[in-house]
Protein backbone atom coordinates (compact mmCIF):
# COMPACT_ATOMS: atom_id res chain seq x y z
CA UNK A 1 0.00 0.00 0.00
CA UNK A 2 1.03 3.63 -0.72
CA UNK A 3 1.12 5.61 2.72
CA UNK A 4 1.05 9.54 3.29
CA UNK A 5 2.61 10.96 5.81
CA UNK A 6 2.20 14.54 6.63
CA UNK A 7 4.91 16.15 9.49
CA UNK A 8 5.10 19.43 10.67
CA UNK A 9 7.68 21.56 11.48
CA UNK A 10 7.71 22.82 15.55
CA UNK A 11 9.70 24.51 18.09
CA UNK A 12 12.08 21.81 19.66
CA UNK A 13 10.45 19.51 22.67
CA UNK A 14 12.88 20.69 24.79
CA UNK A 15 13.22 24.41 24.15
CA UNK A 16 11.90 26.41 26.96
CA UNK A 17 9.15 28.58 25.08
CA UNK A 18 8.66 32.06 25.78
CA UNK A 19 5.80 34.50 25.57
CA UNK A 20 6.71 37.89 23.83
CA UNK A 21 6.04 40.80 25.55
CA UNK A 22 3.74 42.06 23.30
CA UNK A 23 1.22 39.47 23.72
CA UNK A 24 1.26 38.04 20.30
CA UNK A 25 2.55 35.21 20.50
CA UNK A 26 5.60 32.92 21.23
CA UNK A 27 9.04 33.90 20.50
CA UNK A 28 10.14 32.06 17.41
CA UNK A 29 13.22 33.89 16.62
CA UNK A 30 16.65 31.83 16.48
CA UNK A 31 14.47 28.83 18.80
CA UNK A 32 15.59 25.47 17.26
CA UNK A 33 12.76 23.71 15.48
CA UNK A 34 12.46 20.41 14.74
CA UNK A 35 9.70 17.47 13.35
CA UNK A 36 6.91 17.49 15.76
CA UNK A 37 7.59 14.60 17.85
CA UNK A 38 4.32 12.53 16.94
CA UNK A 39 5.09 12.60 13.44
CA UNK A 40 8.53 11.13 13.70
CA UNK A 41 6.85 8.58 14.68
CA UNK A 42 4.54 8.37 12.00
CA UNK A 43 7.49 8.17 9.63
CA UNK A 44 9.30 5.36 11.74
CA UNK A 45 5.70 3.69 11.14
CA UNK A 46 5.45 3.93 7.25
CA UNK A 47 9.26 3.36 6.81
CA UNK A 48 8.95 0.17 9.14
CA UNK A 49 5.37 -0.97 6.95
CA UNK A 50 7.96 -0.59 3.80
CA UNK A 51 10.83 -2.41 5.21
CA UNK A 52 8.13 -5.06 6.23
CA UNK A 53 7.12 -4.81 2.72
CA UNK A 54 3.22 -3.89 3.56
CA UNK A 55 3.92 -0.44 2.17
CA UNK A 56 5.31 0.70 -1.95
CA UNK A 57 5.60 4.14 -1.32
CA UNK A 58 6.26 6.55 1.68
CA UNK A 59 5.53 9.92 0.39
CA UNK A 60 6.31 12.61 2.98
CA UNK A 61 4.32 16.30 2.64
CA UNK A 62 4.70 19.01 4.70
CA UNK A 63 3.18 22.81 4.93
CA UNK A 64 4.83 25.31 6.03
CA UNK A 65 7.91 28.44 5.28
CA UNK A 66 10.61 27.42 2.94
CA UNK A 67 12.44 25.66 6.01
CA UNK A 68 9.91 22.94 6.43
CA UNK A 69 11.39 21.41 3.35
CA UNK A 70 14.50 20.61 5.96
CA UNK A 71 11.74 18.65 8.19
CA UNK A 72 10.93 16.54 5.13
CA UNK A 73 14.85 16.32 4.29
CA UNK A 74 14.73 14.94 7.74
CA UNK A 75 11.61 11.84 6.97
CA UNK A 76 13.53 11.28 3.83
CA UNK A 77 16.36 10.30 5.71
CA UNK A 78 14.69 8.05 7.92
CA UNK A 79 13.28 5.93 4.91
CA UNK A 80 10.81 8.54 2.92
CA UNK A 81 10.87 7.88 -0.53
CA UNK A 82 10.22 11.64 -1.56
CA UNK A 83 8.49 14.50 -0.47
CA UNK A 84 5.92 17.73 -1.31
CA UNK A 85 6.29 21.13 0.22
CA UNK A 86 3.47 23.24 0.59
CA UNK A 87 5.18 26.48 0.62
CA UNK A 88 3.46 29.19 2.52
CA UNK A 89 4.28 31.92 5.58
CA UNK A 90 1.05 31.90 6.82
CA UNK A 91 -0.71 30.56 9.55
CA UNK A 92 -2.57 27.45 8.45
CA UNK A 93 -5.04 26.09 10.85
CA UNK A 94 -5.91 22.02 11.27
CA UNK A 95 -9.00 22.95 8.77
CA UNK A 96 -7.12 24.38 6.31
CA UNK A 97 -4.26 21.59 6.65
CA UNK A 98 -7.17 19.22 6.11
CA UNK A 99 -8.17 20.38 3.08
CA UNK A 100 -5.17 20.79 1.91
CA UNK A 101 -4.08 17.47 2.43
CA UNK A 102 -7.11 16.59 1.13
CA UNK A 103 -6.56 17.87 -2.02
CA UNK A 104 -3.00 16.03 -1.91
CA UNK A 105 -4.80 13.08 -1.57
CA UNK A 106 -6.64 13.44 -4.35
CA UNK A 107 -3.71 13.70 -6.29
CA UNK A 108 -1.68 10.62 -4.72
CA UNK A 109 -4.32 8.42 -4.04
CA UNK A 110 -2.69 6.72 -1.07
CA UNK A 111 -4.16 3.88 0.76
CA UNK A 112 -3.20 5.30 4.02
CA UNK A 113 -2.59 8.77 5.86
CA UNK A 114 -0.32 8.50 8.65
CA UNK A 115 -0.65 11.66 11.09
CA UNK A 116 0.97 12.35 14.59
CA UNK A 117 -1.99 12.40 16.94
CA UNK A 118 -1.00 16.46 17.96
CA UNK A 119 1.36 18.93 17.07
CA UNK A 120 3.01 19.93 20.22
CA UNK A 121 2.88 23.64 19.43
CA UNK A 122 -1.09 24.23 19.20
CA UNK A 123 -2.08 20.94 20.96
CA UNK A 124 -4.74 20.95 18.42
CA UNK A 125 -5.40 17.22 17.84
CA UNK A 126 -8.08 17.93 14.66
CA UNK A 127 -5.77 17.24 11.81
CA UNK A 128 -6.43 13.70 11.41
CA UNK A 129 -9.76 13.82 12.27
CA UNK A 130 -10.88 16.52 10.32
CA UNK A 131 -9.24 14.53 6.85
CA UNK A 132 -11.18 11.58 7.93
CA UNK A 133 -14.37 13.83 7.76
CA UNK A 134 -13.38 15.91 4.04
CA UNK A 135 -12.63 12.40 2.49
CA UNK A 136 -15.16 10.66 4.07
CA UNK A 137 -12.50 7.67 5.29
CA UNK A 138 -12.34 5.98 8.60
CA UNK A 139 -10.02 6.59 11.27
CA UNK A 140 -7.98 5.00 13.87
CA UNK A 141 -6.56 7.70 16.69
CA UNK A 142 -4.31 7.47 18.97
CA UNK A 143 -2.51 4.31 17.56
CA UNK A 144 -0.90 1.71 19.95
CA UNK A 145 -0.65 -0.53 17.41
CA UNK A 146 -0.75 -1.13 13.82
CA UNK A 147 -1.47 -3.89 11.68
CA UNK A 148 -2.69 -5.04 8.26
CA UNK A 149 -5.04 -7.25 7.92
CA UNK A 150 -5.58 -8.68 4.33
CA UNK A 151 -7.24 -4.80 2.50
CA UNK A 152 -7.91 -4.05 6.06
CA UNK A 153 -6.41 -2.05 9.29
CA UNK A 154 -6.73 -3.40 12.68
CA UNK A 155 -5.60 -0.42 14.88
CA UNK A 156 -5.04 -1.06 19.13
CA UNK A 157 -6.40 2.59 20.43
CA UNK A 158 -5.16 4.24 23.90
CA UNK A 159 -8.04 5.17 25.20
CA UNK A 160 -9.58 6.52 28.48
CA UNK A 161 -9.46 3.12 30.46
CA UNK A 162 -7.35 1.13 28.78
CA UNK A 163 -7.01 0.18 24.60
CA UNK A 164 -9.91 -0.32 22.11
CA UNK A 165 -9.61 -2.31 19.13
CA UNK A 166 -11.19 -1.32 15.37
CA UNK A 167 -10.73 -2.52 12.16
CA UNK A 168 -10.82 -0.24 9.36
CA UNK A 169 -11.44 -0.88 5.71
CA UNK A 170 -9.00 1.17 3.48
CA UNK A 171 -8.03 3.70 2.61
CA UNK A 172 -8.19 4.98 6.26
CA UNK A 173 -6.62 7.79 8.17
CA UNK A 174 -4.56 6.29 11.71
CA UNK A 175 -3.02 9.00 13.71
CA UNK A 176 -0.42 7.94 16.22
CA UNK A 177 0.47 7.88 20.10
CA UNK A 178 3.44 8.04 21.63
CA UNK A 179 4.11 4.25 22.33
CA UNK A 180 3.67 2.90 18.65
CA UNK A 181 7.19 2.68 18.35
CA UNK A 182 10.49 4.36 18.96
CA UNK A 183 11.40 6.71 15.69
CA UNK A 184 15.23 5.48 14.50
CA UNK A 185 18.45 8.28 13.98
CA UNK A 186 19.07 8.89 10.36
CA UNK A 187 22.49 7.35 9.58
CA UNK A 188 24.90 9.49 8.22
CA UNK A 189 24.95 7.95 4.71
CA UNK A 190 20.49 7.81 4.83
CA UNK A 191 21.31 11.72 5.10
CA UNK A 192 22.95 12.13 2.42
CA UNK A 193 21.08 10.11 0.36
CA UNK A 194 17.72 12.24 1.68
CA UNK A 195 19.51 15.23 -0.03
CA UNK A 196 19.06 13.61 -3.20
CA UNK A 197 15.54 12.18 -3.00
CA UNK A 198 13.14 14.91 -4.76
CA UNK A 199 10.96 17.27 -3.13
CA UNK A 200 7.94 18.38 -5.32
CA UNK A 201 7.47 22.43 -4.22
CA UNK A 202 3.75 23.92 -4.67
CA UNK A 203 2.04 26.72 -2.80
CA UNK A 204 -1.89 26.91 -1.30
CA UNK A 205 -2.63 28.41 -4.75
CA UNK A 206 -2.18 25.55 -6.56
CA UNK A 207 -5.02 23.73 -4.45
CA UNK A 208 -7.56 25.99 -4.78
CA UNK A 209 -7.77 25.82 -0.76
CA UNK A 210 -9.25 29.07 1.03
CA UNK A 211 -6.43 28.74 3.78
CA UNK A 212 -7.80 31.81 5.34
CA UNK A 213 -7.98 31.65 9.24
CA UNK A 214 -10.78 31.22 10.97
CA UNK A 215 -9.50 32.30 14.58
CA UNK A 216 -7.60 35.22 15.57
CA UNK A 217 -5.49 36.02 18.06
CA UNK A 218 -6.35 38.21 20.91
CA UNK A 219 -3.77 37.78 23.25
CA UNK A 220 -0.97 34.84 24.26
CA UNK A 221 -0.18 35.33 27.98
CA UNK A 222 2.33 33.18 30.56
CA UNK A 223 0.57 30.91 32.45
CA UNK A 224 -0.07 31.74 36.57
CA UNK A 225 2.97 30.85 38.08
CA UNK A 226 3.29 28.33 40.65
CA UNK A 227 5.41 29.15 43.62
CA UNK A 228 7.73 26.50 45.10
CA UNK A 229 6.63 26.11 48.62
CA UNK A 230 8.96 24.35 51.00
CA UNK A 231 10.98 21.63 51.67
CA UNK A 232 10.25 19.14 54.52
CA UNK A 233 12.79 17.79 56.70
CA UNK A 234 11.19 13.94 57.51
CA UNK A 235 8.20 11.97 56.70
CA UNK A 236 7.12 12.84 59.69
CA UNK A 237 6.84 16.35 59.09
CA UNK A 238 5.50 15.64 55.44
CA UNK A 239 2.18 14.08 57.67
CA UNK A 240 1.61 16.85 60.02
CA UNK A 241 2.13 19.70 57.38
CA UNK A 242 -0.45 17.82 55.18
CA UNK A 243 -3.10 17.10 57.93
CA UNK A 244 -2.46 21.22 59.05
CA UNK A 245 -3.54 22.06 55.56
CA UNK A 246 -6.65 19.64 54.89
CA UNK A 247 -5.15 17.57 52.57
CA UNK A 248 -5.28 14.19 54.62
CA UNK B 1 -29.08 30.79 21.72
CA UNK B 2 -28.45 26.64 22.31
CA UNK B 3 -25.90 24.30 23.16
CA UNK B 4 -25.65 20.80 23.08
CA UNK B 5 -23.28 18.53 25.19
CA UNK B 6 -22.05 15.40 24.33
CA UNK B 7 -22.20 13.22 27.59
CA UNK B 8 -18.71 11.51 28.51
CA UNK B 9 -19.89 7.61 29.85
CA UNK B 10 -19.54 3.75 29.66
CA UNK B 11 -23.36 2.74 28.84
CA UNK B 12 -23.72 2.04 32.18
CA UNK B 13 -22.64 5.37 34.38
CA UNK B 14 -22.66 9.16 32.99
CA UNK B 15 -19.04 10.27 33.96
CA UNK B 16 -17.94 13.14 35.83
CA UNK B 17 -16.47 14.95 32.98
CA UNK B 18 -20.26 15.57 31.52
CA UNK B 19 -21.15 17.84 34.33
CA UNK B 20 -17.70 19.72 33.98
CA UNK B 21 -18.96 20.05 30.27
CA UNK B 22 -22.67 21.82 30.89
CA UNK B 23 -20.89 24.15 33.49
CA UNK B 24 -19.04 25.22 30.58
CA UNK B 25 -21.90 24.80 28.14
CA UNK B 26 -24.10 27.07 30.76
CA UNK B 27 -21.40 30.05 30.54
CA UNK B 28 -21.62 30.18 26.61
CA UNK B 29 -25.04 30.62 27.40
CA UNK B 30 -28.29 29.92 25.97
CA UNK B 31 -30.53 26.25 26.24
CA UNK B 32 -28.26 23.29 27.02
CA UNK B 33 -29.33 20.24 25.72
CA UNK B 34 -27.18 16.76 26.60
CA UNK B 35 -27.09 13.94 24.08
CA UNK B 36 -26.23 10.63 25.24
CA UNK B 37 -25.33 8.23 22.36
CA UNK B 38 -24.89 4.45 23.34
CA UNK B 39 -26.91 0.90 23.37
CA UNK B 40 -28.69 0.32 26.72
CA UNK B 41 -27.73 3.82 28.21
CA UNK B 42 -30.85 4.27 29.92
CA UNK B 43 -29.86 4.38 32.97
CA UNK B 44 -27.15 7.31 32.06
CA UNK B 45 -29.69 9.44 30.08
CA UNK B 46 -32.14 9.55 33.14
CA UNK B 47 -28.78 10.46 34.88
CA UNK B 48 -28.11 13.35 32.38
CA UNK B 49 -31.21 14.68 32.50
CA UNK B 50 -30.94 15.23 37.01
CA UNK B 51 -27.58 17.75 36.01
CA UNK B 52 -28.67 21.31 36.87
CA UNK B 53 -29.32 23.14 34.00
CA UNK B 54 -30.01 21.15 31.14
CA UNK B 55 -32.93 21.80 29.55
CA UNK B 56 -33.17 18.33 27.65
CA UNK B 57 -31.61 14.96 27.27
CA UNK B 58 -31.40 13.33 23.52
CA UNK B 59 -31.12 9.73 23.89
CA UNK B 60 -30.09 7.50 20.59
CA UNK B 61 -29.88 3.83 21.69
CA UNK B 62 -28.36 1.77 18.96
CA UNK B 63 -25.78 -0.69 18.08
CA UNK B 64 -23.86 1.51 15.87
CA UNK B 65 -23.09 4.15 18.81
CA UNK B 66 -22.55 1.60 21.58
CA UNK B 67 -18.55 2.50 21.81
CA UNK B 68 -19.08 6.22 20.09
CA UNK B 69 -17.19 5.08 16.70
CA UNK B 70 -16.28 8.36 15.19
CA UNK B 71 -18.21 7.81 11.92
CA UNK B 72 -21.50 6.79 13.58
CA UNK B 73 -21.21 9.97 15.95
CA UNK B 74 -20.67 12.23 12.81
CA UNK B 75 -23.32 10.95 11.35
CA UNK B 76 -25.72 11.42 14.38
CA UNK B 77 -24.06 14.86 15.57
CA UNK B 78 -23.81 16.60 12.42
CA UNK B 79 -27.91 16.54 11.21
CA UNK B 80 -28.28 17.27 14.65
CA UNK B 81 -26.61 20.53 14.78
CA UNK B 82 -28.85 22.83 12.35
CA UNK B 83 -30.45 23.02 15.62
CA UNK B 84 -27.71 24.36 17.86
CA UNK B 85 -25.07 27.46 17.88
CA UNK B 86 -22.53 25.65 19.38
CA UNK B 87 -21.32 21.50 20.59
CA UNK B 88 -19.22 21.75 23.64
CA UNK B 89 -17.33 17.72 24.08
CA UNK B 90 -15.28 16.46 26.95
CA UNK B 91 -11.73 16.43 25.69
CA UNK B 92 -11.43 13.07 26.68
CA UNK B 93 -10.25 10.39 24.34
CA UNK B 94 -13.80 9.82 22.78
CA UNK B 95 -14.41 13.28 22.49
CA UNK B 96 -10.79 14.10 20.98
CA UNK B 97 -11.94 11.42 18.46
CA UNK B 98 -15.25 12.91 17.53
CA UNK B 99 -14.84 16.64 17.62
CA UNK B 100 -12.74 17.16 14.33
CA UNK B 101 -14.92 14.95 12.27
CA UNK B 102 -17.96 17.13 13.18
CA UNK B 103 -16.31 19.89 12.96
CA UNK B 104 -15.12 19.71 9.49
CA UNK B 105 -18.11 18.44 8.30
CA UNK B 106 -19.45 21.80 9.54
CA UNK B 107 -16.95 23.63 7.75
CA UNK B 108 -15.65 24.74 11.06
CA UNK B 109 -12.13 25.50 13.22
CA UNK B 110 -12.72 23.57 16.44
CA UNK B 111 -11.45 25.20 19.65
CA UNK B 112 -9.19 22.27 21.59
CA UNK B 113 -9.35 22.35 25.46
CA UNK B 114 -10.92 25.03 26.38
CA UNK B 115 -10.16 26.66 29.78
CA UNK B 116 -12.58 29.52 29.84
CA UNK B 117 -15.32 31.10 27.93
CA UNK B 118 -14.87 34.83 27.40
CA UNK B 119 -17.95 35.11 25.69
CA UNK B 120 -19.58 33.33 22.41
CA UNK B 121 -16.56 33.85 20.31
CA UNK B 122 -13.64 34.05 22.78
CA UNK B 123 -12.33 31.23 24.90
CA UNK B 124 -9.29 30.94 26.24
CA UNK B 125 -7.25 27.41 25.74
CA UNK B 126 -3.54 26.73 26.60
CA UNK B 127 -1.02 26.15 24.28
CA UNK B 128 2.93 24.82 24.30
CA UNK B 129 1.86 21.90 26.92
CA UNK B 130 0.57 24.86 29.04
CA UNK B 131 3.64 27.28 28.83
CA UNK B 132 1.18 29.92 27.44
CA UNK B 133 -1.93 30.54 27.62
CA UNK B 134 -3.82 31.55 23.97
CA UNK B 135 -7.13 34.22 24.39
CA UNK B 136 -8.91 33.41 20.83
CA UNK B 137 -11.66 34.59 18.80
CA UNK B 138 -13.83 32.58 16.60
CA UNK B 139 -15.39 33.96 13.40
CA UNK B 140 -17.27 30.84 12.78
CA UNK B 141 -21.04 30.86 12.75
CA UNK B 142 -21.17 27.62 14.84
CA UNK B 143 -18.77 26.55 17.78
CA UNK B 144 -17.25 23.00 17.66
CA UNK B 145 -15.10 22.34 21.38
CA UNK B 146 -13.71 20.36 23.56
CA UNK B 147 -13.53 21.44 27.06
CA UNK B 148 -10.31 20.62 29.61
CA UNK B 149 -12.74 18.91 32.74
CA UNK B 150 -9.90 20.31 35.24
CA UNK B 151 -11.00 23.95 34.10
CA UNK B 152 -14.99 24.05 35.42
CA UNK B 153 -16.63 22.91 38.48
CA UNK B 154 -18.91 20.10 37.86
CA UNK B 155 -22.63 21.24 37.47
CA UNK B 156 -24.86 19.99 40.46
CA UNK B 157 -27.60 17.16 40.21
CA UNK B 158 -30.84 18.81 40.66
CA UNK B 159 -31.93 18.91 37.18
CA UNK B 160 -35.50 17.49 36.13
CA UNK B 161 -34.36 17.49 32.01
CA UNK B 162 -37.06 15.19 30.11
CA UNK B 163 -35.34 12.60 27.45
CA UNK B 164 -36.30 12.78 24.05
CA UNK B 165 -35.30 9.45 21.65
CA UNK B 166 -33.26 10.17 18.57
CA UNK B 167 -32.93 7.86 16.05
CA UNK B 168 -28.87 5.81 15.93
CA UNK B 169 -27.90 5.96 12.74
CA UNK B 170 -28.10 2.89 10.63
CA UNK B 171 -24.53 2.58 9.54
CA UNK B 172 -22.75 0.31 8.17
CA UNK B 173 -19.73 1.94 8.81
CA UNK B 174 -16.49 1.69 7.77
CA UNK B 175 -14.73 1.30 10.74
CA UNK B 176 -15.69 -1.90 13.09
CA UNK B 177 -15.52 -2.01 16.61
CA UNK B 178 -13.48 -5.35 17.09
CA UNK B 179 -12.66 -5.39 21.19
CA UNK B 180 -11.71 -3.43 24.26
CA UNK B 181 -9.05 -3.97 26.83
CA UNK B 182 -9.63 -1.92 29.76
CA UNK B 183 -8.11 -1.70 32.97
CA UNK B 184 -10.23 -3.40 36.03
CA UNK B 185 -10.13 -0.86 38.77
CA UNK B 186 -11.94 -0.15 41.65
CA UNK B 187 -10.27 3.02 41.90
CA UNK B 188 -11.29 6.28 41.54
CA UNK B 189 -10.66 6.97 37.69
CA UNK B 190 -7.78 9.07 37.52
CA UNK B 191 -8.91 12.03 35.80
CA UNK B 192 -11.53 13.14 37.93
CA UNK B 193 -10.08 11.68 41.24
CA UNK B 194 -9.84 13.70 44.84
CA UNK B 195 -6.22 12.70 45.07
CA UNK B 196 -3.39 11.32 42.58
CA UNK B 197 -0.70 9.72 43.75
CA UNK B 198 1.85 9.04 40.63
CA UNK B 199 5.47 7.17 40.04
CA UNK B 200 8.03 7.56 37.84
CA UNK B 201 11.38 6.18 36.55
CA UNK B 202 13.05 5.90 39.82
CA UNK B 203 10.95 2.95 41.11
CA UNK B 204 13.29 1.36 38.65
CA UNK B 205 10.37 -1.74 37.67
CA UNK B 206 6.72 -2.52 37.37
CA UNK B 207 7.38 -4.66 40.67
CA UNK B 208 8.46 -1.70 42.67
CA UNK B 209 5.70 0.56 41.53
CA UNK B 210 2.86 -1.92 42.30
CA UNK B 211 4.91 -2.57 45.39
CA UNK B 212 5.34 0.75 46.77
CA UNK B 213 3.14 2.97 45.24
CA UNK B 214 -0.08 1.20 45.07
CA UNK B 215 -0.30 0.39 48.95
CA UNK B 216 0.12 3.80 49.19
CA UNK B 217 -2.74 4.95 47.12
CA UNK B 218 -4.32 2.60 48.48
CA UNK B 219 -4.43 4.46 51.97
CA UNK B 220 -4.79 7.31 50.44
CA UNK B 221 -8.17 6.08 48.57
CA UNK B 222 -6.14 7.73 45.14
CA UNK B 223 -6.27 7.24 42.07
CA UNK B 224 -2.88 6.12 40.27
CA UNK B 225 -1.01 7.56 37.56
CA UNK B 226 2.42 7.61 36.24
CA UNK B 227 5.12 9.98 34.08
CA UNK B 228 5.41 9.32 30.29
CA UNK B 229 8.76 7.68 31.40
CA UNK B 230 7.39 5.12 33.62
CA UNK B 231 4.71 4.37 31.43
CA UNK B 232 7.20 3.60 28.66
CA UNK B 233 9.58 1.11 30.55
CA UNK B 234 6.28 -0.47 30.84
CA UNK B 235 5.87 0.22 35.10
CA UNK B 236 2.16 1.11 34.31
CA UNK B 237 -0.15 1.06 31.72
CA UNK B 238 -0.54 3.60 29.21
CA UNK B 239 -3.58 5.50 30.31
CA UNK B 240 -2.19 6.00 33.65
CA UNK B 241 -0.02 8.75 32.33
CA UNK B 242 -0.23 12.17 33.72
CA UNK B 243 1.08 15.19 30.82
CA UNK B 244 0.68 16.83 28.05
CA UNK B 245 -0.47 14.05 25.46
CA UNK B 246 -1.74 11.83 28.66
CA UNK B 247 -4.40 12.59 31.20
CA UNK B 248 -4.48 16.19 32.77
CA UNK B 249 -5.29 16.02 36.49
CA UNK B 250 -6.25 18.64 38.86
CA UNK B 251 -6.52 16.81 41.79
CA UNK B 252 -7.07 17.84 45.92
CA UNK B 253 -3.22 16.42 46.23
CA UNK B 254 -1.17 15.15 43.91
CA UNK B 255 1.77 13.21 45.54
CA UNK B 256 5.04 12.57 42.54
CA UNK B 257 7.05 10.60 43.53
CA UNK B 258 10.14 9.57 41.94
CA UNK B 259 9.21 12.02 39.33
CA UNK B 260 11.64 14.38 37.95
CA UNK B 261 9.01 17.07 36.76
CA UNK B 262 9.68 17.10 32.90
CA UNK B 263 7.78 20.25 31.83
CA UNK B 264 5.55 18.01 29.98
CA UNK B 265 4.25 16.28 32.59
CA UNK B 266 4.28 19.44 34.72
CA UNK B 267 1.51 20.46 31.83
CA UNK B 268 -0.43 17.49 33.12
CA UNK B 269 -0.79 18.54 36.58
CA UNK B 270 0.66 21.41 38.29
CA UNK B 271 -3.20 22.68 38.57
CA UNK B 272 -3.50 20.49 41.12
CA UNK B 273 -4.06 21.99 45.14
CA UNK B 274 -1.66 20.64 47.10
CA UNK B 275 1.29 19.31 45.41
CA UNK B 276 3.86 16.58 47.24
CA UNK B 277 7.37 15.25 45.39
CA UNK B 278 9.50 12.99 47.01
CA UNK B 279 12.48 12.76 45.00
CA UNK B 280 16.38 11.88 46.25
CA UNK B 281 17.55 14.74 43.72
CA UNK B 282 17.24 18.01 45.44
CA UNK B 283 17.62 19.79 41.97
CA UNK B 284 14.65 17.56 40.44
CA UNK B 285 12.20 21.11 38.67
CA UNK B 286 9.23 18.88 40.14
CA UNK B 287 9.84 20.92 43.76
CA UNK B 288 9.71 24.18 41.57
CA UNK B 289 5.91 23.34 41.67
CA UNK B 290 5.41 21.33 44.72
CA UNK B 291 3.78 22.71 48.32
CA UNK B 292 6.03 20.01 50.08
CA UNK B 293 8.92 18.70 48.77
CA UNK B 294 11.02 15.83 50.45
CA UNK B 295 14.04 14.94 49.81
CA UNK B 296 15.04 11.24 49.93
CA UNK B 297 15.22 7.75 48.89
CA UNK B 298 11.59 6.72 48.18
CA UNK B 299 12.63 2.85 48.76
CA UNK B 300 12.27 4.44 52.48
CA UNK B 301 10.29 7.56 52.28
CA UNK B 302 7.23 5.42 50.65
CA UNK B 303 6.61 2.76 52.74
CA UNK B 304 7.82 5.08 56.23
CA UNK B 305 4.55 7.28 54.57
CA UNK B 306 2.17 4.77 54.08
CA UNK B 307 2.91 3.04 57.05
CA UNK B 308 2.05 7.03 58.92
CA UNK B 309 -1.03 7.19 57.31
Amino acid sequence: MKVLVPVKRVIDYNVKVRVKPDQTGVDLANVKMSMNPFDEISVEEAVRMKEAGTATEVVIVSIGPQQAQETIRTALAMGGDRGILIKTDETVEPLAVAKLLAKVVEEEKPDLVLLGKQAIDDDSNQTGQMLAALLDWPQGTFAYKLEKDGDALTVTREVDGGLQTLKLSTPAIVTVDLRLNEPRYASLPNIMKAKKKPIDEKAPGDYGVDIAPRLSVVKVTEPPVREAGEKVEDVATLVSKLKAAGAI
Amino acid sequence: MAVLVIAEHDNASLNDATHKVVTAAAKFGGDVDVLVAGEGAGDVAAAAGKISGVRKVLHADGASVAKQVAEAMEALVVPLMDGYDAVFIPATTMGKNISPRIAAKLDVMQLSDITDVIDTDTFERPIYAGNAILTVKSSDAKKVITVRGTAFDAAGEDGSASVESVDAPAGPFKSEFVSEQMVKSDRPELAGAKRVVSGGRALGSKEEFDRLIVPLADKLEAAVGASRAAVDAGYAPNDYQVGQTGKIVAPELYVAIGISGAIQHLAGMKDSKIIVAINKDEEAPIFQVADYGLVADLFNAVPELTEAL
